[in-house]
């Protein structure tokens, strides 16, 4: 078996605050294989922006690395220096970033922009606006060579997440990492954009990381699923796995909780009760603890480590452990 | 691109026209007869009604107006009440000397203050950081006067590297001479842009789209200069635009404690004579400098930052 593409082992991440050291990511840990689509979720707040930001070592200043090692392509990016990174990013790893109003420069030209991130070639302007135009029109933007000359605000949002899509896949990278890539989208450019970067998928064939909090959005795109929860993996598995047969009790709540999950009309949606624990505070036992219906003693005493739940599927749950066969 | 510029040079030109009425009805406003101060107490009523005809003052006041309207179009501001000569060109002879001070006094203090700004955003809270606000602090905390005395002791009598007074004659000449008046007027406003770039860089370099550009493996030299510098810029030139007014006035102690030529000393020393017509005519000059300068920061803004096109 070949080595996975991005291997993120123990990864934990503190970020210090005014309130004490609050403990952003806890020994994260999963892998990435070549081609592969491998899905995020988790509630807003999880650590999902951290985890990224962390894959590109672009994190805050007060942010601070505690442990883990992140394995890409046989190179710990932890160790490597601001200039090995440098030539990382944007070329070996693209990201498309949340909202795509925010995320490109509002006074700079998108053909000038698009140009600018081609810095590494050597190949005269005139073919690098060419590769701008070629690249629009690969992600159904009519009219390239006069959008071009446009600003971002002459957009719409969805025609600036294509954009941004463009942009990152202008390098064909190794690893594309799309950061809640249709959650600033209506629905109906969700299901387009989904369908453009599955085929963008295939034509180009590189591994995708993608987060989101949108449930049938995963389940539609990728094969593979991380759920995560204040910080922590609980659970992941295939999507048919994570999705017919959860086996983390928070799992479980996040897909009752998905309005396209509910079959009867309900006069209210179901939400999980509680709220995502301080997390400046040192916790003892399960992450979840507060929030789970189906606690039992063990749960406040120690955190539980992943089990083998299924082919491909592993919790940290204690529930699980029982019907472990010694 | 075109038709911004063509709207704000129309708002300028309103602005102006606003402003320069409502001068000439406050002038007209004040007690006592201009005629009765040029000819002197001892005129003969027939002296001073004839000169009241000649300056049009018997006309009704939106005739004076008109009439004053009309001669400023044709670049007629008046005649000097004591040499007979035109304003206007009394006016044009000083305003180059004034020009040459302001805008030495900008260019090198935005140069300056936009350098101290972007480096110290880029480095926060580091030694340089610190260093660079105690000494923007401290140039902004001088008073200009003081600056400008002191510089004249030191670098004009004691180390004699910079002529004390005049203008010079020459390109080169006139650059010597603007040396120390440029540099009094201008240090506090490198502090003052200093402060502001650092405040807005800072704000800009947090800002989603930077991420990107550092995702994307842009040189950080390239996304601060160019990325970053261009929308933090926009707040200064803006600054800039307006402190144009605040240099004119600054330019009036420049040029007495200089012993320079320019439109500031004119103006002092028309108000001691009493000579209204060349005071009105610098202080128009002025105000033309003024409502230009914060059209042209309008219109530079409007290059840098296409979304400000959308208003007006």
């Amino acid at each position: 078996m070949t080595a996975p593409l991005l291997q993120i082992d123990g990864v934990t991440i503190d970020y210090n605050t005014k309130k004490g050291n609050l403990r952003a990511l806890r020994d994260i840990s999963f892998d990435v294989n070549k081609g592969e689509i491998v899905g995020i979720v988790g509630e807003s707040g999880c650590g999902k922006s951290t985890l990224i930001s962390t894959i590109l070592q672009l994190l805050p200043q007060n942010a601070e690395w505690k442990k883990g090692a992140i394995n890409f392509k046989g190179k710990n990016l932890i160790a490597c220096s601001e200039k090995e990174m440098r030539d990382m990013r944007g070329k070996d790893i693209s990201v498309i970033f949340q909202d795509p109003m925010q995320s490109l420069n509002p006074v700079i030209t998108i053909g000038r922009q698009m140009v600018d991130i081609q810095h590494r070639s050597t190949s005269p302007y005139v073919e690098k606006w060419q590769k701008a135009i070629d690249m629009l029109s690969m992600v159904g933007i009519a009219d390239a060579e006069t959008r071009l000359k446009q600003h971002p605000f002459e957009f719409s949002g969805g025609m600036l997440q294509r954009i941004a899509i463009a942009m990152a896949l202008m390098s064909r990278p190794d690893l594309l990492i799309a950061d809640e890539p249709t959650t600033a989208l209506d629905a109906t450019l969700e299901v387009e954009i989904i369908k453009r970067l599955k085929d963008l998928h295939k034509e180009m064939g590189c591994s995708i990381l993608f987060i989101s909090h949108h449930l049938g959005v995963i389940a539609e795109l990728c094969q593979r699923v991380v759920v995560m929860y204040a910080g922590s993996v609980v659970e992941f598995g295939s999507v048919d796995e994570i999705f017919f047969n959860p086996k983390h009790p928070y799992t479980r709540r996040l897909i009752e909780c998905d309005p396209g999950h509910i079959k009867e009309r309900a006069k209210r949606l179901p939400t999980i009760p509680g709220e995502i624990p301080d997390l400046t505070e040192a916790l003892e036992g399960c992450i979840f603890q507060e929030r789970c219906s189906e606690i039992i003693a063990k749960c406040k005493i120690s955190t539980p480590h992943f089990v083998s739940v299924g082919q491909n599927h592993q919790a940290a749950c204690w529930l699980n452990h029982n019907q472990e066969p010694e | 691109m075109i038709k911004y510029m063509i709207r704000r040079l129309a708002l300028a030109a309103l602005i102006l026209f606003v402003a320069v009425t409502a001068m000439f009805l406050m002038i007209r406003a004040v007690p006592g007869d201009p005629v009765q101060i040029m000819l002197g107490p001892r005129a003969t009523p027939e002296l001073q009604a004839s000169l009241t005809a000649a300056l049009g003052l018997d006309q009704p006041i939106w005739k004076q107006l008109v009439i004053f309207y009309s001669k400023m179009m044709q670049g007629d501001l008046g005649v000097d009440v004591f040499s007979g000569r035109s304003v206007t060109q009394i006016v044009m002879q000083q305003l180059p000397y004034t020009l040459e001070l302001i805008f030495a006094s900008i260019i090198w203090s935005a140069l300056l203050g936009v350098i101290f700004g972007a480096y110290a955003a880029a480095n926060p809270n580091t030694f340089w950081d610190r260093m660079i606000a105690f000494v923007s602090v401290s140039f902004i905390a001088a008073p200009a006067f003081v600056i400008a005395l002191l510089s004249l002791l030191v670098f004009a009598v004691q180390l004699r590297w910079f002529p004390a007074i005049g203008v010079g004659e020459g390109f080169w000449s006139r650059l010597h001479h603007v040396v120390l008046p440029a540099f009094a007027i201008g240090l506090s406003w490198v502090g003052y842009i200093a402060r502001l770039v650092r405040a807005s860089m800072l704000e800009v370099l947090g800002e989603h789209h930077i991420r990107t550009a550092r995702a994307f493996g842009l040189a950080e030299r390239r996304i601060i200069m160019v990325y970053a510098l261009r929308i933090a810029i926009l707040p200064v030139i803006t600054v800039i635009g307006v402190g144009m007014g605040f240099l004119l006035s600054a330019a009036v102690f420049a040029e007495i404690v200089f012993a320079r030529p320019g439109l500031g000393k004119l103006v002092i020393d028309s108000i001691t004579t009493r000579n209204y017509p060349v005071v009105m005519g610098a202080v128009l000059v002025s105000t033309g400098l003024f409502v230009l300068s914060t059209a042209i920061s309008d219109i530079v803004n409007a290059w840098l930052d296409p979304r400000s096109r959308q208003s007006l």
